[in-house]
């Protein structure tokens, strides 16, 4: 699936020449990337390269130390206050990979949360929002099940619905499926395909190589705090420019 | 460690069967005692046993008095202990360092110490709008205990918080939660299922220590007790009459371990 | 040392901080015994206790049923019933049950406290290293026997070394804990700090100077314990091991 450039060309998320780093441990080395609205960005590469940790410095969970990250109207490095951060969440929604649903509300009531209490919606509004999300992602019946009572698959569609209850500008996956047993790992990418193909900008942090050659409009791998190389999928995963790409990606596939 | 003894200590008792096995040491004590006490005693006085029963209507009163002061010590400890373990989790430096100074001092302070320092400093009557209210002995004792429940209530509520983890806070971060929602609404209801095994230690270990209200005079039911066999005059009855105190306490405090120890293990395997 | 001395007797005209247990040489003396006292009870209930301990956890692993029974029995006799009282029955009821049966003024009430208190702190112990030695995964233990170790050298050398570091933490906050149940001897005029500061306060009629003196002293005690208790575990904590 390619992306229609013409249409599609305004960059929503900007970063460029992003430092991060842990005390003294350097994580990322100078990113610099972007991703058009409504396309989708697949971040590859292996363990430790810092694909997480890019992911949190977008949305605010991470502070950087040099360079600048823009998504849409926020330029995320600049902002100071708690008031700003939780205004910039707003617009980008987060998916983890250990599902982190709030284990002591129902499905449908982590999903009614943050609109109720953040958005301050009309709470029968975010009531029926929240049961077609739900419905959307294949667990209309689920809805009253706790946490505990779900499998992880069913656990992380949930998660995505929580996340799509706030009407998100982009979308950050961050290795979704990696927690789950292969079988599962199958609805939950449908789920986000359905996303991508709604128009949603997602950016994927994923070890599902098929997944990303077959949903991304580009490809970015990561290793050692840097992206390595760029590319269309089919570029990127059949004609790997780089040594360090072609030795990963020979150990994955 | 033998098959047998695992299960045993995964299930948290014996069989029903056994269940008496664990008073066994006290009732062996007190049953003892009676009998070396009555071995000892002078034809013409009454049974050990029957001592104990006309004695025992005064004590259940003292002991009573004794539960009345655990609730009260119980309630003030934990109102303020929450307030205190809430600041230890302040984002402003001078509320947590002060708070947890506060909750540090009266951790380390034996009980007896605090409840000296209530008994003789705090004044015996106080004059508000006019009206002079005296502080009887048994609230300056009740207030002497709520500072060290306040103390380990701070603890609980602090060890609870922190034990959620750092994802919880996260979710609810990228939910656009701010820091108040996320506390009220995510973190702290998960905490009470967590704080709930070692604040109901707390109380046991509460209830044991208003004992030492005897010891600064406060009539509760040790003191009681040492009335009784001040009265009584006989050597024989002393250890019948501790024994009796004990039970008491182990009839109303071992229940309470017990089920302390049930909610433990339901806890964490829900989790 | 004379001159520090005069300066608190300088501070009592001057502001009526009455610290006699410095400038007054016999008060000074009977707060220092009372000190010792203190540390003496608690180190030597230190001591007993985690002997008791050991031995309680050991019997809990024993196959005799009885015998696990009784400790069981023991455990719960101690934990669920109030010090203070225990300290009662060991010294008015056992005591008198000695005197009766013509031991005399053999036991003393120092012997008794520290009796009755080992008792208590070692009825927590049990708990806290019978959970230890459980905590060491028995796939630990059957390597250890497959490599040829008895079951006592497996104990010794695999099993006590883990376990110990585990219990360590909760052994730690137990005997926190007795240093500050020492202040119930009181109760049976040993002439721990507690009981001396009151003869002090009694006879000099400063009772609020004692009293800070008292929670001062107490909290120096507790806090140095803490102190070393932690640079022990620290000592001897493994790396990637626990938490």
């Amino acid at each position: 699936m390619t992306a229609m450039s013409e249409t599609r060309a305004e960059p929503i998320v900007v970063l460029t020449d992003v430092h991060q780093s842990f005390g003294d441990v350097e994580v990322l080395k100078g990113v610099s990337m972007s991703v058009a609205k409504g396309g989708v960005a697949c971040i590859i590469g292996p363990s430790g390269s810092g694909k997480s940790t890019l992911l949190r410095c977008i949305n605010g969970l991470v502070p950087i130390q040099r360079g600048s990250i823009r998504v849409a109207d926020f330029d995320v490095h600049t902002l100071r206050t708690d008031h700003e951060r939780i205004a910039l969440r707003k617009e980008v929604s987060m998916v983890f990979q250990q599902y982190n649903l709030f284990p002591h509300k129902t499905a449908l009531q982590n999903v009614m949360m943050a609109p109720i209490h953040v958005l301050r919606e009309n709470e029968r509004e975010v009531r029926e929002r929240a049961i077609a999300l739900l419905r959307k992602v294949g667990l209309a019946a689920k809805q009253d099940a706790y946490p505990g009572e779900l499998s992880g698959g069913q656990q992380q569609r949930v998660a995505i619905a929580r996340s799509l209850a706030m009407r998100p500008e982009v979308m950050l996956f961050d290795e979704v499926t990696a927690a789950l047993d292969p079988e599962t790992v199958k609805e939950v990418l449908n789920t986000i395909r359905e996303l991508v193909r709604d128009g949603m900008t997602c950016i994927i942090v994923t070890h599902e190589m098929r997944f990303a050659r077959e949903i991304a409009d580009a490809v970015h791998f990561t290793d050692g705090g840097m992206i390595v190389e760029s590319g269309s999928p089919t570029a990127l995963f059949d004609h790997p420019q780089k040594e360090r790409t072609r030795a990963f990606l020979s150990q994955i596939l | 460690m033998t098959r047998q003894a695992l299960r045993e200590r995964v299930a948290g008792s014996f069989t029903w069967r056994l269940q008496p096995a664990h008073g066994v040491a006290i009732v062996v004590a007190f049953l003892v005692g009676c009998g070396i006490a009555q071995a000892q005693a002078q034809r013409n006085d009454p049974a050990i046993l029957e001592t104990i029963w006309k004695w025992t209507p005064l004590l259940a009163r003292g002991f009573v008095f004794n539960l009345a002061i655990s609730f009260l010590a119980m309630s003030i400890g934990t109102i303020a202990g929450f307030f205190l373990g809430f600041a230890q989790i302040s984002l402003l430096p001078p509320v947590r360092r002060g708070s947890f100074f506060v909750t540090h001092f009266f951790r380390n302070a034996p009980w007896l110490v605090l409840l000296f320092y209530c008994m003789f400093l705090l004044p015996f009557q106080v004059t508000m709008f006019g009206i002079t209210v005296p502080i009887p002995d048994w609230t300056k004792a009740t207030l002497g205990l709520a500072l060290p429940v306040m103390a380990n209530v701070s603890e609980i509520v602090r060890g609870a918080v922190q034990s959620i983890p750092t994802t919880q806070w996260e979710a609810a971060a990228s939910l656009a939660f701010n820091r108040r929602q996320t506390l009220w609404m995510i973190v702290f209801p998960q905490c009470v299922k967590r704080m709930l095994p070692p604040w109901m230690n707390l109380y046991a270990i509460l209830t044991m220590a208003t004992v030492l209200a005897s010891i600064v005079g406060v009539a509760e039911m040790m003191t009681l007790t040492q009335r009784a066999l001040a009265a009584e005059n006989r050597p024989g009855l002393l250890l019948a009459f501790y024994s009796y105190v004990l039970l008491w306490f182990f009839v109303y405090c071992y229940p309470i371990a017990r089920w302390t120890v049930r909610l433990e293990a339901r806890y964490a395997v829900r989790q | 040392m004379q001159f520090v001395w005069d300066w608190f007797r300088w501070l009592n005209d001057a502001t009526g901080i009455n610290l006699t247990i410095f400038y007054d040489a016999f008060d000074r003396a009977r707060f220092a015994s009372g000190f010792w006292m203190t540390v003496k009870l608690s180190v030597v209930c230190m001591l007993l206790s985690v002997v008791i301990g050991i031995f309680g956890a050991w019997v809990q692993g024993s196959r005799v049923r009885i015998a696990r029974a009784l400790v069981h029995a023991y455990i719960q006799a101690f934990r669920n019933t109030p010090p203070l009282v225990q300290l009662y029955f060991f010294y008015f009821g056992l005591g008198s049950l000695l005197k009766a049966a013509g031991g005399g003024p053999l036991v003393s009430n120092v012997t008794w406290a520290i009796v009755s208190l080992s008792f208590f702190a070692g009825a927590f112990n049990v708990e806290i290293f019978r959970s230890g030695v459980e905590a060491v995964p028995r796939t630990t233990i059957e390597a250890a026997e497959s490599l040829g170790f008895s079951r006592l050298q497996a104990y010794l050398r695999i099993v006590f070394p883990l376990a110990f570091r585990i219990s360590l933490p909760a052994l730690n906050n137990n005997l926190v804990n007795l240093v500050k149940t020492t202040t119930l001897a009181y109760a049976i005029a040993v002439p721990e700090m507690l009981y001396v500061s009151s003869q002090i306060w009694s006879d000099e009629l400063n009772v609020p100077v004692m009293m800070n003196v008292l929670l001062v002293a107490y909290l120096l005690l507790v806090g140095i314990l803490v102190y070393a208790m932690h640079r022990w575990e620290r000592a001897l904590r493994v790396p990637g091991f626990g938490q």
